[in-house]
């Protein structure tokens, strides 16, 4: 079938601003948008810029608005969105070049977190492994799956409104050590939370959660993280 | 001018090889990780299935058997040496990983839990063992994801976005890489006294694959360009489980789990050629299988692919006709739930990709391109070695995919290799910072950046008649279809002319991008190039072994042939030239005999 491509282009090198550019090109109900993107590059214009790499949805390379909304490319179908497809960069971080943001203000919230386990105490004896029950894994498991692809932060308005808004998915890696029973830093955590960046800044809009191509409940996720600071319990 | 930074020791990839070797040599030494991707996207992110141990957490385990069972799944051409150092210290090094934070999935008892994978087995019964430490079907996103955290926690300097284009050499030692920043196409000279390459794999050569976009072999292609020789490249793996068409893996962990392989008639095939651990034989046995299912017709509706069936009703049938049990001895009994549970990525591919629900229905397979074994020759340590008597090249070290140390051999084993990026990248690591420790700086050439300039000079004014997309797919196709799972004399040696013929169509290759700014269309061309050198040497080394090994499955030499061919082979670019030579297995304990499962 005939899709007809409508794609947000910017070069800084030429363009003073962006504007969009309409491609028809053939194409399979089945295809990705990714495979899209690709024939494009490949056969009509080189020069179209975009990151991707695992092309299944597990590397967060190529979150970008498709008709509007977050998605992954590579995990989104052309039997999904229909044959009349609208391509743009994400919205809240600054556009490099075509589809290609800047990521760093992202990669620099999520440090924010202390995003690696702390636990000063000495590790069990036997030179094993620490101790979790199958109960206590399972309380953070959602949060682990996180890609990083920025794909709820970006869908946030209030952190297109305030951009020094930590963001839901910092938050996302925030939760994963919070509730990891082996993690002792979640006071620290919760506390850097508890400032004016972090989580009181979430309104609920839940734009995070329809955005997010791993399925994580990052609201409900949100709320948890709120409720422990509430009540300073991590059940 | 390209701006100077200098670092004792300079890691090249931010997989989970690039970042333990970054973790351990900035323990004692200046380090910096450069990666093309952030290294969150690296493809370690994607394994699924789990990482080998003999850890003993469900049932009786050793590392003598983990070491046999890899000798025997390497086709007796790994080097048993390097095998055991693997296998003695995969339980230590899983532990480690818990350690840091790693949310393995838990037993009852709150240990590291495990499942059964391909080839690993009991010594003494012969029976599957549970032997690959796992979290879900995103092991090694977790991995990968622990082992960033912990390189943020101590502070390990990362160039993130950074394409190494060009390794230094100065007197027969590293010197450096020269590198692109993409955000800015500024070249970048790093002068370091220790140089490691992790780049991962180069799956993409071929058509079908569930390797990532930037498995183009970047490190094995810069290094060969500079004399140093590549090992093994015949052996490449195919997965047996790709998702039809796609590629995209499914885990050998479904098969752990209790799933089976059934044709077009509705047969289970696998015990016909397996019949002691059938469905969880070795890769290579799993692959020639369904291939000789589809060969002789009895492919789904006569088409060239097969089904995977994780349905709880037939699991549990088979299982019993197995006299499968659990670890406590009692039944074996798979829920809807469990599936879920234990396979959530599994079934949200098929379901996105397939609109397939395999907990109800069965899922359309192929073989898929999927496992670099051959690459970058090194000894356990990491060092690289560049002839046939293992020569360590000084301040040089390869670990993960991109090298061959060589642990897998003919055919590698499920779960082995998120143990080998683990294990060696550590050691690399460490070697290299040793070494910065007493070595000194080379002298930088002057215009060290000078070939990486002329090299895009090159691909900027070709004629530019000639369109990457399509030379790209011209060598993909013809390498998956002639130097695939079968392979022969005539196919190999079209697929070598194809690439050689490709080659030279590649100097008029168009590109139309003259920005600097995330110019990708010139790095992809790049790549392509490396793609091209590197497919070359695969055709050569498989066209040359004449035997069947492993992986190496040959039509017109279908036994394997020790006399002849328990050797390693190494390939050489010397003056535009391939020379190839070979260097001996090291075998100590387990002397090759037939291989059956
Ligand atoms: C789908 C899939 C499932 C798998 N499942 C399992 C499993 O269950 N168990 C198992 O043991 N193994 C599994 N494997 C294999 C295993 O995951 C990989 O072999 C391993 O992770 C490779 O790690 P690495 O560090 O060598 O490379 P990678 O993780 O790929 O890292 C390569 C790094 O090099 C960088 N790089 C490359 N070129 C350049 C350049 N020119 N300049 C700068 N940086 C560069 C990249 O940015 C990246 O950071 C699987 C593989 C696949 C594809
Ligand atoms: S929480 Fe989901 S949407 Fe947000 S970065 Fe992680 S994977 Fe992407
Ligand atoms: S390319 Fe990796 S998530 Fe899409």
């Amino acid at each position: 079938m005939e899709l007809t491509v409508k794609i947000f282009r910017y070069n800084p090198e030429k363009d003073t601003r962006g504007n969009y550019v309409t491609y028809k090109i053939e194409g399979n109900a089945n295809d990705r948008i990714l495979d899209v993107l690709e024939h494009i590059k490949g056969k009509v214009d080189g020069s179209l810029a975009f990151r991707r790499s695992c092309a299944h949805g597990v590397c967060g390379s190529d979150a970008m608005r498709i008709n509007g909304r977050n998605h992954l490319a590579c995990k989104t179908l052309v039997r999904d969105v229909g044959a009349n497809i609208t391509v743009e960069p994400v919205l809240g971080l600054k556009i490099q070049k075509d589809l290609i943001v800047d990521m760093d203000p992202f990669f620099d919230n999520y440090k924010k977190m202390l995003p690696y386990l702390i636990n000063d105490s000495p590790l069990p004896a036997d030179g094993r492994e620490r101790l979790q029950s199958p109960e206590d894994r399972a309380r953070f498991d959602e949060s682990t799956k996180c890609i990083l692809c920025a794909a709820c932060t970006t869908s946030c308005p209030s952190y297109w409104a305030n951009g020094e808004y930590y963001g839901p998915a910092a938050i996302v890696t925030a939760h994963r050590f919070i509730f990891d029973s082996r993690d002792e830093g979640a006071a620290e955590r919760l506390h850097i939370l508890s400032e004016t960046d972090g989580t009181v800044r979430c309104h609920t809009a839940y734009n995070c959660t329809e955005a997010c191509p791993r399925d994580i409940k990052i609201t409900k996720a949100i709320g948890e993280v709120k409720m422990a600071m509430v009540t300073g319990k991590l059940d | 001018m390209a701006k100077v930074h200098q670092f004792d020791v300079i890691v090249v990839g931010g997989g989970g090889a690039g970042l333990m070797a970054g973790l351990y040599a900035s323990k004692t030494a200046k380090t910096a990780v450069i990666s093309k991707m952030y290294p969150t996207r690296s493809h370690t992110g994607a394994a699924q299935g789990g990482i080998a141990a003999a850890l003993g957490n469900s049932e009786g385990d050793n590392p003598a058997w983990h070491m046999y069972d890899t000798v025997k799944g390497s086709d007796y051409l790994g080097d048993q040496d390097a095998i055991e150092f693997m296998t003695n210290e995969a339980p230590q090094a899983v532990i480690e990983l818990e350690n840091m934070g790693l949310p393995f999935d838990r037993t009852p008892e709150g240990r590291i839990s495990q499942r059964p994978f391909g080839g690993h087995t009991n010594n003494e019964t012969g029976k599957p063992v549970r032997r690959a430490a796992h979290a879900a079907d995103r092991t090694g996103h977790m991995i990968l994801q622990t082992l960033y955290q912990q390189c943020l926690k101590n502070k390990v300097n990362f160039f993130d976005e950074y394409q190494v284009l060009d390794f230094i050499m100065v007197n027969g030692k590293a010197a450096g890489v020269v590198a692109v920043e993409l955000s800015t196409g500024e070249l970048h000279t790093i002068h370091a006294k220790a140089v490691i390459f992790a780049t991962g794999g180069h799956g993409r050569i071929f058509e079908v694959t569930s390797n990532a976009y930037a498995y183009t072999g970047d490190g094995a292609a810069i290094l060969f360009r500079k004399g140093i020789p590549l090992e093994d490249m015949e052996f490449f793996q195919f997965h047996p489980t790709g998702i039809y068409k796609l590629g995209i893996l499914i885990t050998e962990g479904v098969r752990g789990e209790g799933g089976v392989l059934i044709n077009g008639k509705g047969e289970r095939f696998m015990p016909k050629y397996a019949p002691s651990i059938k469905d969880l034989a070795s890769r290579d046995v799993v692959s020639r299988a369904i291939y000789t299912e589809i060969k002789e017709g009895r492919g789904v509706d006569g088409k060239n692919y097969v089904y995977l069936d994780i349905r709880p009703e037939t699991v549990n049938k088979f299982a019993a006709e197995d006299g499968r049990t659990n670890p406590d001895g009692s039944k074996f009994n798979l829920t809807a739930e469990q599936v879920l549970k234990k396979l959530p990525d599994i079934i949200d591919f098929c379901r996105v990709y397939l609109g397939v629900d395999p907990v109800t229905q069965m899922m359309p397979i192929q073989p898929t391109a999927y496992y670099t074994i051959g690459g970058i020759p090194t000894n356990k340590f990491g060092e690289v070695v560049i002839d046939d008597k293992n020569t360590v090249m000084p301040g040089l070290y390869a670990a993960g995919e991109c090298a061959c140390v060589s642990v897998h051999g003919g055919n590698r084993l499920g779960c082995n290799s998120l143990l080998d990026i683990v294990v060696f990248g550590k050691h690399a690591g460490l070697k290299a910072a040793e070494y910065a420790k007493t070595a000194e700086f080379e002298k930088l050439p002057e215009n060290a950046e000078s070939a990486v300039l002329s090299g895009f000079e090159a691909l900027r004014i070709g004629s530019g008649k000639e369109n990457v997309f399509d030379l790209s797919n011209e060598m993909k196709n013809v390498m998956f279809s002639d130097v695939g799972i079968y392979r022969n004399e005539k196919d190999m040696q079209n697929a070598l002319e194809k690439v050689r013929e490709l080659k030279k169509r590649f100097k008029d290759v168009s590109v139309t991008d003259t920005g600097k700014i995330f110019n990708t269309e010139l790095l992809n061309a790049w790549e392509l190039g490396n793609m091209l050198d590197v497919a070359e040497v695969v055709a050569l080394s498989a066209l040359n072994r004449k035997e069947s090994r492993g992986g190496h499955s040959r039509e017109d030499y279908p036994e394997r042939d020790d006399k002849n061919w328990l050797k390693h082979s190494l390939v050489w670019s010397k003056n535009g030239k391939l020379e190839i030579g070979y260097k001996p297995v090291v075998i100590t304990k387990h002397q090759p005999k037939a291989r059956v499962y």
